[in-house]
């Protein structure tokens, strides 16, 4: 930024303060964005700083662009969104689950300015929440997984017990048992989203066991160099592509892609039609990429998983449709039901097959 | 050849010289490395230092200041009995978590009962007994065995990390927060919220408890003969035990009151800035606050100060990464060479530096 | 039960060698009196500078050197502050860890590696084919091995040698020891930059081995660890081994268990190792600690 324009605003802002109203820039739309880890993470924050990156080239000079990297969650985060509004962000995003709080705290001091907040789910007139249905990607990583495994045991290093990671599981079982009866899942709590050294270690003890095929749901690459090392192994990318483990381990992989979201929310904001909204898009708006199935996958195979992934974009299949029974042999859903969405939200419970307990 | 010689006392000039020619070496170093990070020093250096005390949002940052110094202060007043005493309590960090736990524990326990004339209270003296507690376990080893306390409240640092992860996705979580981690937010239940009492001011009891502390501890030193015994016990042991100074007291007391202060300073923040008991409550406060009290040379008003700076260098940092878009690793760096030059220049005080042929060795 | 005790017991070996190395650097320098709690940051920097080394140049081995030498000139700031301006050793340390992770994340910013960088595992005639003890024991990688063998030779150091008697001796009374001639600063600073390059390599083995990338905050709380073992290993170096392959296996097994699906408080189970060092701290009792540790010197006083 250059020294003049800094003070320009700098100098705006300071009279806008003294109206006790936040900053505007009269032309540009002031975009901001709150992230929880560095924006070169590998995994959740970069994703959304990627996105982000994105929606201000898409804009070009229309959007001014602020973010703050590595805010702790607590009361660090909510000084740092006051701050973002403060500066005269017309629009904040806040990008992890612990900024919830925060964040609502921080909209009622400043009714004018638009907050979005990823994963949460408390709404209000100027709080919008939005999350995606990682689930369907487990759907077909699931069936990916049941099909090229040989020992039938497949590991999933897991991160934090809540219900959107539980939903994964689930959902990655249940399609891996559909097309491989004999299938077992071998389940590592990590209790973090982002450890490598634990990743790592997590996927050796995985493969070490006899697991030919590594799921996760944690965000560094750690897993796939382990599976690379070990050879013969499956992986799939975690909210990157990760490409550049493939062909072999890496298979495939849930890409998260928030970039036509911002770039729809940011607009409606320029248009002046924003409103609060609760959204949960899947594969169907593209916020959940199916990275490229690579060619070690046999033909019909990868034919088959991109059928269900067409499928579940048309919204002709639904990931989790019964008949489906918990953990315990209680039954969930029946023949042909579908779950709702108000279940999802707050699966806690494993389903029927899978062994072991959640951590809680 | 420059050497130190020792000063026969404590230079009066350098001792509130240092920490200003130390803060002075920190910009200049700090504006090389903004420098190299292609900012603009002044500019960053303006923005952590002036503005959030002078600038044009101050009315917002002040109150953050008071904020973040408050757990810094109330802790590093805590440490200093100790530390001026040879007894070395690193592990504060632990005794805020299980103080925050414990504190927090009581508030679950009664929600959504009304009582705040006996909730926020009994969380107070919890929360105190719990830091109290944690401290105990390094100072009992200590006294009955021998054993390091540096080690032993380092350990159980790692082991109350543990304990409020775990807690946060299970015994505390919110039964109302759709499985995710986290208590519920005590700032929302009245019964137990630790608000400002004037508002806006981030003045709130915590803040209220670091103040009392530093007039107890100024007034213990300067009029108490425990003071005196913990300074006599840190200058030369041998002395205080001909003086009739009991060590293990000593050493339970010091643990005790920094523990009792550390446990405070947790139970004021999950009730009040935080709000909630979450695996990522411990913000290294618990460190930060020996920071502080080095800074403040182990004097309580000198704390006071410390703990302000450390916290303007927070605040005024994270200003700096928003509107700079400083990475926070530069912010990181910048407090570390902060410490650095506050530590150095303190040879002043004790040693002046003198040219000229070297004693024997 | 999936588990393979033999893969079990190598893939321990492997997940113990960076707090091995952390620790027995650490171990020299609370020998010699002083205490440095920057372990953390020095390895991390050593992380970042092995991995940005090693992946420009191509080699591995370039990148342990660059790390060792990277942990020793971080570890210099702290030589400089606690020896010469007398700084207290805790803070300076607590500094040090801080001042590492904020550089750490500075020089890595745009630190780019590729995926086929590896360090090969060695495999000896005949022993590595030996049933059972071979994949346990010799089909790993150089640095194992060379964290063992330093390990040996700091032992062998310390028992034998001239130096290490004066190393001990500076530790345990650094008064007597000025007073016999010894320049107890000389000695400090070379155990610390000793240290500084131990920390240096047990990050890199982190950043090139173990996970093997570069992220900020990669090496996650292990110099605490080491710290912790150092204690637990009662300052004697082998039984720093006992103690790194103990925590190693407490995290492998625990991983392992879980995979196997039993129900074990996993949540819990993680501070089993610092309950344990404190127990060990209380046998021990305090008389083996180095007599001098902490405490500052200067010649004149």
């Amino acid at each position: 930024m250059k020294r003049r324009t800094l003070l320009a605003t700098g100098a705006g802002a300071a009279l806008a303060a003294a109206m006790g109203m936040p900053a505007r820039a009269q032309d540009k739309t002031k975009v901001g964005f709150i992230y929880v880890g560095p924006i070169n993470d590998g995994g959740w924050t970069q994703h959304h700083h990627h996105s982000a990156m994105e929606m201000v080239e898409h804009f070009g000079d229309a959007v001014e662009f602020v973010y703050q990297e590595s805010v702790p969650e607590g009361p660090d985060a909510e000084r740092a969104i006051t701050q973002m509004a403060l500066g005269g962000a017309d629009i904040i995003f806040t990008t992890s689950f612990g900024f919830m709080d925060p964040t609502v705290n921080v909209a009622t001091n400043f009714p004018d300015v638009k907050f979005e907040h990823a994963t949460g789910y408390k709404q209000a007139d100027n709080v919008s929440v939005y999350s995606a249905r990682f689930y369907e990607g487990r759907a077909i990583q699931g069936t990916l997984a049941g099909r090229v495994t040989t020992t039938n045991k497949i590991g999933y290093i897991a991160s934090v017990p809540i219900p959107e990671v539980i939903r994964g599981i689930n959902s990655a079982y249940i399609h891996a048992k559909k097309v491989n009866p004999d299938v077992e899942f071998k389940i590592i709590w990590i209790f973090e989203w982002l450890n490598p050294a634990k990743e790592a270690d997590a996927a050796k003890a995985l493969i070490e066991q006899g697991c030919d095929v590594v799921l996760q749901h944690t965000d560094s690459t750690a897993p796939h160099q382990a599976a690379r090392e070990a050879g013969g192994v499956y992986t799939f990318g975690q909210a990157a592509d990760m490409a550049e483990y493939g062909p072999m381990p890496r298979i495939s992989s849930i890409i998260d892609n928030w970039a036509p979201y911002y770039i729809d929310r940011v607009q409606a904001v320029i248009d002046g039609t924003w409103s609060s909204v609760n959204t949960w898009d899947g594969i169907s708006t593209g916020m959940v990429g199916i990275g490229e199935i690579s060619d070690v996958v046999p033909a019909e195979v990868k034919a088959e998983a991109e059928a269900m992934r067409d499928a579940i974009a048309a919204g002709e299949y639904h990931p989790f449709t019964g008949p489906i029974n918990k953990q315990d042999g209680s039954p969930w859903l029946a023949e042909g039901e579908t779950a709702s969405d108000g279940d999802l939200a707050s699966m806690f419970f494993y389903v029927e097959g899978v062994e072991g307990d959640i951590p809680s | 050849m420059l050497r130190l010689e020792k000063r026969p006392q404590p230079s009066r000039a350098w001792t509130y010289g240092a920490p200003v020619l130390a803060v002075i070496l920190t910009i200049i170093f700090g504006m090389g490395l903004f420098a190299i990070l292609g900012k603009d020093p002044l500019i960053a250096i303006k923005t952590i230092f002036w503005d959030p005390i002078f600038g044009p949002f101050a009315h917002f940052y002040r109150p953050e200041i008071v904020k973040k110094a408050a757990p810094l202060v109330l802790i590093a007043v805590g440490l200093s009995f100790g530390f001026r005493a040879g007894i070395w309590n690193i592990g504060a960090e632990g005794q805020y978590i299980i103080g925050a736990i414990c504190g927090a524990g009581v508030a679950l326990a009664f929600y959504p009962m009304e009582a705040r004339w006996l909730i926020f209270p009994l969380m107070i003296v919890v929360g105190l007994v719990g830091g109290l507690l944690w401290a105990m376990i390094p100072a009992i080893l200590r006294v009955v065995f021998k054993t390091n306390e540096i080690l032993v409240s380092l350990m159980l640092v790692y082991v109350a990390e543990v304990l409020i992860k775990a807690f946060s996705i299970g015994l505390l979580r919110n039964p109302e927060g759709f499985g995710m981690p986290g208590s519920r937010n005590l700032r929302q239940y009245p019964s137990a919220a630790n608000l400002d009492l004037i508002p806006n001011t981030g003045f709130h009891w915590g803040a209220l408890a670091a103040l009392m502390a530093v007039v107890a501890a100024y007034i213990l030193f300067t009029r108490h003969q425990f003071g005196f015994n913990v300074r006599l016990a840190g200058q030369s042991p041998r002395a205080a035990g001909f003086a009739g100074v009991n060590a293990n007291r000593l050493v339970i007391l010091c643990m005790g009151i920094s523990g009792a202060l550390a446990g405070l300073a947790g139970l004021f923040e999950v009730a009040g800035p935080s709000g909630q008991i979450l695996g990522s409550f411990p913000a290294f406060y618990g460190f930060t606050a020996i920071i502080v009290a080095f800074l403040g040379r182990l004097h309580p008003v000198g704390i006071l100060f410390a703990g302000l700076i450390m916290a303007l260098t927070y605040i005024g940092g994270q200003a700096a990464e928003a509107q700079l878009n400083l990475p926070a690793a530069a912010i990181l760096t910048f407090q570390g060479m902060l410490l650095f030059c506050l530590l150095a220049v303190d040879v002043l005080t004790n040693y002046r530096f003198k040219f000229g042929q070297r004693e024997a060795r | 039960m999936d588990i393979n005790p033999i893969l079990l017991l190598a893939a321990l070996m492997v997940a113990s060698t960076p707090i091995l190395l952390a620790a027995i650097g650490e171990l020299v320098v609370e020998r010699a009196g002083v205490l440095n709690l920057g372990v953390e940051g020095m390895m991390i920097v050593g992380a970042v500078c092995g991995y940005i080394a090693g992946h420009s140049s191509g080699n591995p081995y370039f990148g342990f050197v660059g790390a060792a030498c990277a942990g020793a000139v971080v570890s210099l700031v702290f030589a400089v502050l606690t020896q010469f301006l007398l700084t207290n050793q805790v803070a300076t340390g607590l500094g040090l860890t801080m001042f590492g992770l904020g550089l750490s994340s500075l020089i890595g910013q745009d630190a780019v590696g590729s995926p086929d960088l590896t360090v090969a595992k060695l495999s000896f005639p005949i022993l590595s084919d030996i049933p059972v003890l071979g994949p346990i024991l010799f089909r790993h990688d150089l640095m194992v091995y060379l964290s063992i063998v330093i390990v040996a030779g700091v032992w062998a150091f310390l028992k034998y040698s001239r130096a290490g008697l004066i190393l001990r001796a500076v530790g345990e009374n650094h008064e007597a020891a000025h007073a016999l001639g010894y320049n107890v600063r000389r000695v400090r600073v070379f155990a610390i930059l000793f240290g500084g390059a131990c920390a240096g390599l047990a990050g890199a083995y982190i950043s090139l081995v173990r996970v093997p990338q570069w992220i900020d905050g990669i090496t996650a709380g292990a110099g605490w660890i080491a710290l912790a073992i150092v204690v637990f290993a009662s300052w004697k170096p082998w039984r720093l081994i006992a103690g790194a392959y103990l925590f190693g296996g407490v995290t492998v097994l625990q991983l392992n268990l879980q995979a196997e699906g039993l129900k074990i408080p996993v949540e819990y189970l993680s501070m089993a190792p610092y309950l344990a060092t404190i127990i060990v701290l209380v046998m021990i009792r305090a008389g083996r600690a180095p007599a001098s540790l902490g405490k500052p010197f200067h010649p004149s006083s």
